[in-house]
């Protein structure tokens, strides 16, 4: 019997520190930064000052709970090993002992030196990050959240775009962060891109104000947090951090009104006269709709839909024709457009680089 | 009685909180300063019935069976005029200032708040009024004093909460 | 002394008609047939629930799946959550407490029978009405029937531009119906616990698991209102043109977030608390010892209580607060995590230079101890308000509030099951299938919600139906999914022992654990009168004293 439950604890400590191991592994695994392109979307790989202020903030709370952790889960081994019941004790009960005011102060004057620790550590952080004042250099974007779809303006430059935004990698010596002012068209979003900020929702009636400051180019993915509705899921974020000279020509190619194709001009026409431009706008056109998204240079994005399919072909003229085939409930409907006027506009799309 | 206070007080602090958060944050429509008239008589009537329930609740105790039926009608009919100032109050905002319950965030949480008051004001009255068919029954004696004294806490929490909902509508509010 | 003792009629024992049987379950006012009433039919939901849990993680087994669509997905979730909140948790504990509470005080019922019964059946109303939507509802545009925006339903996608149709009003109306109930059974609590004590119980003497249900009983009071008062504002919204929560006309979101959340977060302590009332009373026992520093846990419950109710905006650190408020919440969430690690530490303290027994109760309780630990630690770290600005809404925050439900709460209710079920139905529960059980579930809980934490870490927001492949979230979650078919597995289990051990088995006794409250000293099950004589009591452990009459608690207390 006594070996039967010293098998029972014993197997329990075991199975307790197999499962720390492997959750400590997992979290090495996890935390090693992926070497891939674009990035990934691991909190502990920051490459923007916020990011890493709260990466650095985090990896000292986790210690310090580790040890916490480390020190209880001893004891709580150690008294569950130490006093299980064995068979030469049956039917005698152990000293009754009711309590400790000693060991009951120190255990509550322990952990709040911990939280006072704790708390100041954490207060200068969030300081730091909400308080930060805005530097000359900084870009503005306003960005307004949609059912389910980022919209893009930059306002100091004249840009309109859409679910993919560029913006310049900072150089410590003359910083040029980002600040972003979050605001929606309909209901609760969060904006999200783990390696370059923490997220901050899109309220209506309630405008939000973050920043990020990338300090690595590359190409960063975020989505959504806050769920809005039904395609939430497929609500994606595409930053596109460039070098200096890539930014100031994205800039360039951004303010030019669309291009005028020869070839695209029954599309435009279908586009204009169907309820196309009641939705979406083209710059230098007569279409100027805001309910969906700016398709001036839909060409200069990677992905179609808020990164629900990439900006191919095929992928386009299937949106277009039934966008629930991409993305069940979506705010567009399908327009019902013969092959023949599908065709032309899907022509129009692509020349809109 | 007490827990049931403490619950319903929670209910009321909400309201409390969503009616000044929002004060002067309608879009349009008709502000408090401009339709709202300070019900003196009617809070008179309601508050006064606490009096008069604490009476009779004390009448019964000493067995004074007709004066503390006496004094409950009284209540009733405190608390059943300060009912019907509330609906003429309503009937000229709707009717005359054009206030609903829609019309804007003023509308809404106005409506709300006192109307939330008002129900609990309705359902005292029934309780009361059920007490009452009682009494005339010859039903109600000095045994019954404790059942009494716990339904005139619940009007008197009713009138409390008058006081609270007056402050914050007719005080603050303008 | 007359008053005090009751005459048993003879003959009283005979076999009824099952229709009688079923009359009698119907209208009972007896707070241990309600107790039964509200353990049945929580695990009726609980096993709903389940199943929607398990359709969720076959969904997110890979990245793009198609096993539900995504109308159907954002309702498991709803529903999931509300179910297991407000249709499993609170009635199972309320069940308990019904159960045990008359019991452990010396009394013969509830206060308020009747209002007992109307409460429970209130709640069990709640339940119905919410799956009722699946029928009725009609949800977010181009949705399905049940309710879909989450089990906060957040303004303004509760506003009727945004559901249109009914559901979100069956999730409304289900939650107002079930909240009175549970004001009618808090209220209950609160009156039988400080007015029908038997002679000699002063509040001293009161076993911890009656102080922490007449703490959980008062914190009912105050945060079920506000989010019944947020419901009435919503319903008024939605059915008479409010605009409580109508972002154009001036009203806001964020007032339904502190609303709901100055609910939700006491809720949360609503639900651990009686959790911790099951522990103070079952590890004492299996460890041999009266439980370490009882006023210190009754002095840190009434803290946690009223520190909980400050805490409420860490649940919106992302709303955009300025760092001032930020700061505060910061600040009383990592306090309300002093109180509660001190009760972890006299749990440890009870344990610590006892003899204790491996049986199925202790082995839950241990495993309790061990993850409410580590959940309180991620909670800690979610304090700190730049962390969670990575952490909210992603499978960080799922996984730790799982850690508490399942691992906290759930395994303490499992020690409860196996530790009162013999007082309850006369029969012990299979040992060798509780530890069948015990250890199928520890496997499956730590393989789901120990890898849990990793996709939050790597970016993966909660409430999605699918997600992108390449970032590194598809192993880990099909490790979760298949460690969510062995909890299921292991439910199987507890379930056929519930079954099997009411027909076969063992007798159990009145006292079966050499226990030392109340309810161990009148048979299994207890007659409908619980006590033929009112006891009296001299201490926290009458039991104790009977059986030790050379050295009894009442010398030191």
């Amino acid at each position: 019997m006594s070996m039967l439950k010293m098998k029972s604890s014993t197997l329990r400590f075991l199975a307790q520190t197999i499962v720390l191991l492997f959750w400590s592994a997992m979290g090495v695994w996890a935390s090693e930064p992926k070497d891939s392109s674009p990035h990934g979307t691991n909190i502990f790989a920051p490459a923007s000052t916020p990011a890493k202020a709260i990466a650095d903030l985090s990896v000292f709370v986790l210690v310090i709970t580790g040890i916490i952790f480390a020190v209880v889960f001893a004891l709580l081994v150690y008294s569950v090993v130490k006093f299980r019941g064995r068979a030469v004790d049956a039917g005698r009960e152990p000293a009754q002992v009711y309590g400790s005011t000693q060991i009951e102060l120190a255990w509550t004057i322990v952990p709040t030196l911990i939280v006072v620790v704790l708390f100041l550590a954490t207060a200068r952080v969030i300081h730091a990050i909400e308080d930060a004042p805005e530097p000359a250099g900084a870009v503005e974007v306003t960005v307004i959240g949609h059912q389910y779809w980022w919209e893009f303006r930059y306002p100091g430059l004249g840009i309109v775009t859409a679910n993919e935004l560029h913006i310049p990698v900072s150089d410590p010596s003359h910083p040029t962060p980002t600040f972003l002012q979050l605001l929606s068209a309909d209901t609760d979003h969060s904006f999200w891109v783990p390696e370059l900020a923490g997220k901050t929702d899109l309220i209506p009636n309630h405008p939000n104000r973050m920043w990020m400051e990338p300090q690595r180019t590359g190409v960063f993915l975020g989505q959504c947090a806050q769920y809005c509705g039904i395609q939430h899921a497929k609500m994606l974020i595409r930053i596109s951090v460039d070098g200096p000279e890539e930014f100031a020509s994205w800039v360039r190619a951004q303010k030019r009104p669309a291009l005028e194709v020869a070839s695209a001009t029954a599309g435009r026409r279908v586009f204009e006269s169907n309820a196309c431009m009641n939705c979406h706008a083209v710059g230098g056109t007569q279409a100027d709709g805001r309910f969906g998204p700016d398709l001036s240079h839909l060409m200069s994005r990677a992905t179609i839909a808020a990164g629900a399919a990439e900006n191919t072909h095929d992928n386009l003229r299937l949106w277009i024709q039934n966008p629930s085939a991409i993305k069940p409930g979506s705010l567009m409907p399908a327009m019902k457009l013969s092959d023949a006027d599908l065709d032309a506009v899907v022509t129009y799309m692509e020349t809109l680089h | 009685m007490a827990s049931l206070i403490i619950a319903e007080s929670a209910i009321f602090t909400i309201f409390v909180v969503a009616y000044l958060f929002y004060l002067g944050k309608s879009v349009t429509g008709p502000t408090p300063r401009e339709v709202l008239e300070t019900p003196i008589f009617y809070t008179i009537c309601l508050l006064s019935s606490s009096l008069t329930i604490h009476l009779a609740a004390k009448s019964l105790e000493r067995d004074y069976t007709r004066l503390f039926l006496a004094f409950w009608l009284l209540t009733i009919a405190q608390g059943g005029s300060f009912l019907y100032g509330t609906a003429m109050e309503w009937h000229r905002l709707v009717y005359e200032r054009g206030l609903t319950i829609s019309s804007n965030l003023f509308g809404t949480t106005y409506y709300s708040l006192v109307g939330l008051h008002a129900f609990h004001v309705t359902a005292g009255l029934i309780m009361l009024s059920l007490v009452a068919i009682f009494g005339f029954m010859g039903r109600v004696e000095v045994s019954q004093s404790g059942r009494v004294a716990v339904l005139s806490m619940y009007w008197h929490f009713v009138d409390a909460i008058w006081v609270v909902v007056f402050t914050v509508v007719y005080v603050l509010g303008r | 002394m007359s008053s005090n003792v009751i005459t048993v009629p003879v003959g009283q024992t005979e076999a009824r008609p099952w229709v009688d049987e079923f009359h009698q379950w119907l209208t009972t006012v007896d707070h241990k047939r309600l107790g039964i009433l509200y353990i049945v039919s929580a695990l009726l939901f609980l096993a709903v629930g389940g199943v929607e849990a398990l359709i969720i993680r076959i969904q997110l087994m890979h990245s793009h799946n198609n096993f539900v669509s995504p109308q159907v997905f954002n309702q498991m979730f709803t529903m999931h959550g509300t179910t297991m909140i407000f249709f499993v948790a609170m009635p199972i504990l309320f069940g308990f407490a019904n159960y045990l509470v008359p019991l452990m005080i010396g009394a013969r019922d509830m206060a308020f029978p009747r209002l007992n019964a109307f409460s429970f059946w209130l709640s069990f109303l709640g339940g119905l009405l919410l799956y009722f939507s699946f029928f009725g509802g009609s949800g977010l545009y181009g949705a399905g029937s049940a309710p879909d925006g989450g089990w906060w339903s957040y303004a303004p996608l509760g506003a009727r531009a945004f559901s249109p149709g009914h559901s979100s009003d069956y999730w409304t109306l289900a939650l107002l119906v079930s909240g009175f109930g549970s004001i009618g059974t808090a209220i209950n609590i609160i009156a039988t616990i400080l007015c029908l004590r038997c002679p000699g119980m002063k509040l001293s003497r009161m076993p911890l698991l009656v102080w922490m249900n007449l703490v959980m009983a008062g914190m009912v009071l105050l945060a079920i209102t506000p989010l019944s008062a947020a419901q009435i504002m919503l319903l008024i919204d939605r059915y008479l043109g409010g605009h409580f929560f109508d972002t154009q006309a001036g009203g806001s979101a964020v007032l339904w977030m502190h609303f709901f959340w100055i609910f939700g977060h006491p809720e949360v302590y609503v639900l651990i608390i009686p959790c911790f009332a099951f522990m103070s009373e079952i590890i004492p026992v299996f460890a041999r010892k009266p439980i370490f520093g009882y006023p210190v846990m009754v002095a840190a419950t009434v803290c946690i209580a009223f520190v909980s109710m400050s805490v409420w905006a860490h649940h919106m650190f992302t709303i955009g607060m300025n760092s001032y408020a930020n700061s505060f919440f910061t600040l009383t969430t990592m306090a309300v995590g002093i109180p509660t690690g001190i009760k972890i530490f006299n749990w440890i303290g009870t344990i610590w230079g006892g003899r204790i027994q491996f049986k199925t109760p202790m082995l839950f309780s241990i495993g309790f101890l061990f993850q409410f630990l580590i959940a309180g630690l991620t909670g800690i770290m979610m304090a700190a308000s730049p962390f969670d600005w990575q952490l909210s809404l992603s499978y960080f925050v799922v996984a730790h509030f799982h850690y508490v439900i399942v691992g906290g709460i759930l395994f303490s209710l499992f020690a409860a099951f196996y530790y009162w079920y013999p007082k309850m139905t006369g029969r012990m529960l299979s040992e060798r299938l509780g530890k069948w059980h015990f250890w199928l579930f520890l496997i499956g809980f730590h393989l789901t919600f120990d890898v849990m934490h990793i996709p939050g870490i790597l970016g993966m927001p909660r409430r999605i139906y699918t997600y992108e492949p390449g970032r590194g979230w598809d192993t880990l979650n099909l490790i979760i999914s298949i460690g969510a078919f062995i909890q299921a597995i292991a439910i199987l289990v507890f379930v056929a022992n519930l079954i099997i051990s009411y027909f076969k088995g063992a007798r159990a006794g009145n006292d079966p654990w050499d226990a030392w409250t109340l309810e161990w000293s009148i048979s299994s099950p207890p007659p409908a009168y619980n006590f033929a004589t009112v006891p009296t009591v001299a201490s926290r452990r009458p039991l104790w004293d009977l059986k030790h009459p050379e050295d009894p608690d009442s010398r030191y207390e």
